[in-house]
């Protein structure tokens, strides 16, 4: 597929079906095995499920507007901050690429019909629905306040809140986790198309495999610790109580063997649309295929050695706390590695700064510094000084919102004319980026410096001298949340009022991209037959539309 | 490997194994078993623990490389078993690289 | 389908059709034989992170683990572990009929009495539970331990009935499933064309034995020389 002109026919505005139009009702969607409106099932779902986590963030900055605690007293804003971890990390973060772009895409991309486990597929859904389900009405009916983390033995012998009900919805939750990281795996190595070999795959095929690694073999360890608290909890017997022959150490390196990888999950697919975006919208193919490929995997392996990084003043060994503290400045290098191939990427190509290709740059800046500012919190020494201070705070928002959020937003938009049929108002788009982009620095950056200075984290009230840095934070909060409603907004406009897209707005080149928008149910009418490397980008050629 | 060489792979796949190898590791296991169980009754100091283990390691590979038909298939699946008790291994040894060396420090000391 | 084919279908001699994903029964069945793998594989990092906390607290008391382990019964540990390999054999034997024979009988004697085996296995562990129970050694308010160090000790219950309660659980749904398949081939579902489901089923069982081997030697056999 040379050029974007041949297959840029227009799509067929009514008569030819396609998995939107192919049904109709309530029944065709909750019993679908179609890959596609899983994903959509899954973008309805994690949808609601940020909209409730950002509402506890919302009130978080309001309670630190001011230095006194005068909107919610210390219990409440314990639940608030747990609650909004709880359902971001697990509930929005960690399914979001992968369940919704993930599904959509990866049969697509490889040139399949479906997964290999469409069933599977669906019941991942209704399993993510239950786990859901019962952390809602864990939240609803009073809440928990233990930290996403649930530490022991607070978890179990000091917490009276519902910890129970909400361990047993992430442990469910986990299960969707498994299942869509084992229909991934297993429909990458079975079902590509003819002709498309390892080093044909678009990189987001590899960053979703390199997920999945981490879904199926970290996402059990978490399972069965949960597991544990919760049976230590319901029944008093002593695992990590320590004043029953447990250690509650031990809680925590089960945790971070799953909870630190997890981090890889949430950032791992975004790269992975990052490289697609910056691909496309630079007109080259990526500096260094290889290389981006395989640090994927890098990443995923040496993201399960570094967990101990959490633990520095948990009194772990301070042996054990060396060996840690070098495996995470390990992982830096493949992270950099992709950071520098895709600004040689950048290097001399035709770019166009398409709503999509906003957010991957502001990915890139975003990443650099929440990756660089996790090398200060990896140093023994500096750890003990800044830990569990906003800098930290600072610094996984800069990786799970600055990054992730911000290349799952730029995957929507990419992808949203796939999806859909409908393109999106681009020019609303780019101020949209450029909002959550200012909103995001201004929320976070402050931080740091609070942080710095020695404001601990999971406090309602703080001395007054951090108040104009807490003013700005709590602004940049709302400028932030407009910029995430925007484009809920007209996302929403452009289903009905938005241009008919093409089968290739963008002029890209993966397989998604040859087939109708949107697609049909079984995707290719017939299977496509891959010839030679992806991204066989012309520098000429500037982005259509 | 893509939809090209399915047919290669499905005959390593699909081996019958002779009944004679089910019924040989069959008795095997139960000797290992027996063997396991009257080595535990001798005092090996700290030996104790590796023989059980070890015999413990010869036993499920029997299980998986014959019974499972891991030795007959293509080298795919036992590449990933290899990862996963890599994995286990990982988690294992760091954890143990904590609580190991948690008295060194008070050593050094005192 | 063509009305002959459909009387076949029914008559149990035709494999399923393929699923409108694949290209081909080949790519089914080893697709769903990798999906079964890359199932145990997360089964073995849950069983694993129990392996692990055993790790760190019989390191941490060896003494207390050598002592609560002899409490345990070797003798019907013994037997269960010789049942529990005897249920893999038939198992095994099971996949071979089906592999080789149109032999639908024979595959469900197989599978019955690799059931047989599972059950009778269960059904020594619930002897076994019985009798921690009644000597107070199931961790909780009720526990009472009369050597040493009952605090160490309880943490080897904990990991024994939860270990072993776990295994047991993965026995229970596993007799379930063989339960399925066993009415299924008695109904001459499977053959050399089609025995994906026994296959997978047992590749499952035989992961629940291995399992077992690990447990056994860790639980019952810490100290037994002293």
């Amino acid at each position: 597929m040379e050029t974007a002109e041949r297959i840029d026919e227009p799509a067929r505005p009514d008569g030819g079906t396609n998995y939107l139009n192919v049904n109709y009702g309530i029944r065709s969607w909750l019993l679908t095995v179609d890959h596609k409106r899983i994903g959509l099932l899954y973008l309805g779902t994690i949808t609601v499920m940020f909209a409730l986590g950002g509402l506890f963030a919302l009130l978080i900055r309001l309670e630190l507007l001011t230095p006194a605690g005068d909107l919610v007293g210390p219990d409440t804003y314990n639940k608030l901050f747990t609650m909004h971890g709880i359902i971001m990390v697990f509930f929005f973060l960690i399914p979001s690429i992968p369940a919704t772009l993930g599904n959509f895409l990866v049969p697509m991309m490889i040139g399949a019909r479906d997964l290999a486990f469409p069933k599977l597929n669906l019941a991942s859904w209704y399993i993510f629905i239950v786990g859901s389900l019962f952390t809602l009405w864990a939240v609803f009916t009073g809440g928990v306040d233990t930290g996403w983390t649930f530490y022991t033995p607070y978890s179990t012998v000091g917490s009276h809140t519902k910890v129970i009900p909400v361990a047993v919805g992430v442990f469910i939750n986990g299960f969707s986790s498994i299942l869509t990281g084992l229909n991934f795996i297993v429909t990458i190595h079975r079902m590509r198309a003819p002709g498309l070999t390892w080093m044909r795959l678009p990189l987001f095929i590899w960053a979703l495999y390199a997920t999945s690694i981490i879904f199926i073999l970290g996402t059990p360890v978490i399972a069965i610790t949960l597991a544990l608290v919760g049976v230590e909890r319901g029944l008093h017997i002593g695992i990590f109580d320590p004043a029953l022959g447990g250690d509650p150490v031990l809680f925590q390196h089960l945790f971070w063997f799953y909870s630190h990888p997890a981090v890889y999950i949430m950032i791992l697919p975004s790269m992975g649309v990052v490289s697609e975006l910056i691909t496309c919208f630079s007109r080259k193919a990526p500096f260094g295929y290889e290389f981006i490929a395989i640090s994927s995997l890098a990443i995923a392996f040496l993201g399960f050695l570094v967990w101990g990084h959490h633990m520095f003043v948990a009194g772990m060994s301070p042996y054990a706390s060396l060996i840690f503290s070098f495996l995470s400045f390990a992982v830096a290098i493949p992270s950099a590695v992709k950071v520098f191939n895709w600004t040689a990427t950048l290097y001399k190509g035709a770019i166009s700064f398409k709503a999509p290709m906003i957010y991957a740059l502001g990915f890139i800046g975003l990443f650099t510094i929440g990756g660089l500012t996790g090398l200060f919190l990896a140093s023994l020494g500096l750890d003990v000084h800044v830990h569990d201070t906003y800098f930290v705070v600072a610094h996984f928002h800069y990786i799970m919102v600055g990054g992730a959020l911000m290349g799952y937003l730029g995957g929507i938009h990419f992808w949203w004319p796939k999806i859909t049929g409908r393109m999106y108002p681009e020019s609303l788009a780019r101020i949209a980026a450029l909002v959550v982009f200012l909103g995001f620095n201004l929320t976070f950056f402050p931080q740091f410096i609070l942080g710095y200075l020695g404001m601990p984290r999971r406090y309602n009230a703080y001395p007054d001298e951090f108040q104009v840095l807490n003013v700005m934070s709590t602004a940049g909060a709302s400028i932030l949340g407009i910029g995430y409603l925007m484009p809920f907004c007209y996302l929403l406009w452009s289903l009905r009022y938005g241009q008919r897209a093409s089968a290739n707005p963008w002029g890209a080149t993966g397989l998604e991209w040859q087939t109708p928008s949107p697609p049909p149910t079984e995707n290719f009418a017939v299977t496509p037959i891959v010839e030679g490397p992806a991204y066989h980008y012309s520098e000429k050629e500037a982005v259509l539309v | 490997m893509t939809r090209d060489d399915h047919a290669a792979a499905s005959t390593a796949h699909d081996h019958v194994v002779p009944l004679s190898v089910y019924f040989g590791i069959f008795a095997t296991l139960l000797v290992l078993t027996g063997v396991t169980t009257a080595v535990a009754f001798v005092d090996l100091g700290r030996m104790n623990v590796f023989v059980a283990l070890t015999i413990a390691v010869v036993k499920a590979s029997l299980v998986l490389l014959y019974f499972m038909h891991l030795r007959y298939t293509a080298r795919l699946t036992p590449l990933m078993v290899a990862i996963a008790f890599f994995w286990l291994a990982i988690m294992i040894v760091l954890t143990m690289a904590d609580f190991v060396s948690r008295g060194w420090f008070t050593g050094l000391l005192g | 389908m063509s009305e002959r084919a459909t009387a076949t279908a029914r008559r149990g001699s035709l494999p399923p059709a393929t699923a409108h994903q694949f290209d081909d029964a080949i790519q089914q069945h080893e697709a769903s034989g990798l999906g079964m793998w890359v199932f145990l594989l997360t089964e073995i990092l849950f069983f694993g992170g129990l392996f692990t906390i055993y790790t760190v607290y019989r390191s941490l008391y060896p003494e207390a683990f050598g002592h609560a382990s002899s409490t345990l019964d070797i003798q019907l540990g013994t037997i269960n572990t010789a049942v529990l390999i005897g249920s893999s054999l038939t198992m095994a034997l099971a996949v071979h009929t089906a592999q080789v024979s149109r032999n639908g009988r024979l595959v469900a004697l197989f599978l019955f009495a690799t059931i047989a085996l599972g059950t009778v296995f269960l059904g020594i562990k619930a002897i076994e539970y019985a009798q921690k129970f009644h000597e107070h050694h199931v961790p909780g308010p009720y526990f009472h331990y009369e050597g040493a160090d009952p605090q160490q000790s309880q943490l080897f219950f904990c990991l024994y009935f939860c270990m072993t309660g776990l295994h047991a659980l993965h026995m229970v749904i596993g007799v379930c499933v063989l339960a399925v398949l066993g009415v299924m081939a008695l109904r001459g579902r499977f053959g050399p064309d089609y025995y994906t489901p026994v296959e997978l089923t047992g590749l499952y069982w035989h992961f629940v034995d291995i399992v077992w081997i690990f447990l056994f030697p860790l639980l019952y056999l810490v100290e037994r020389h002293t």
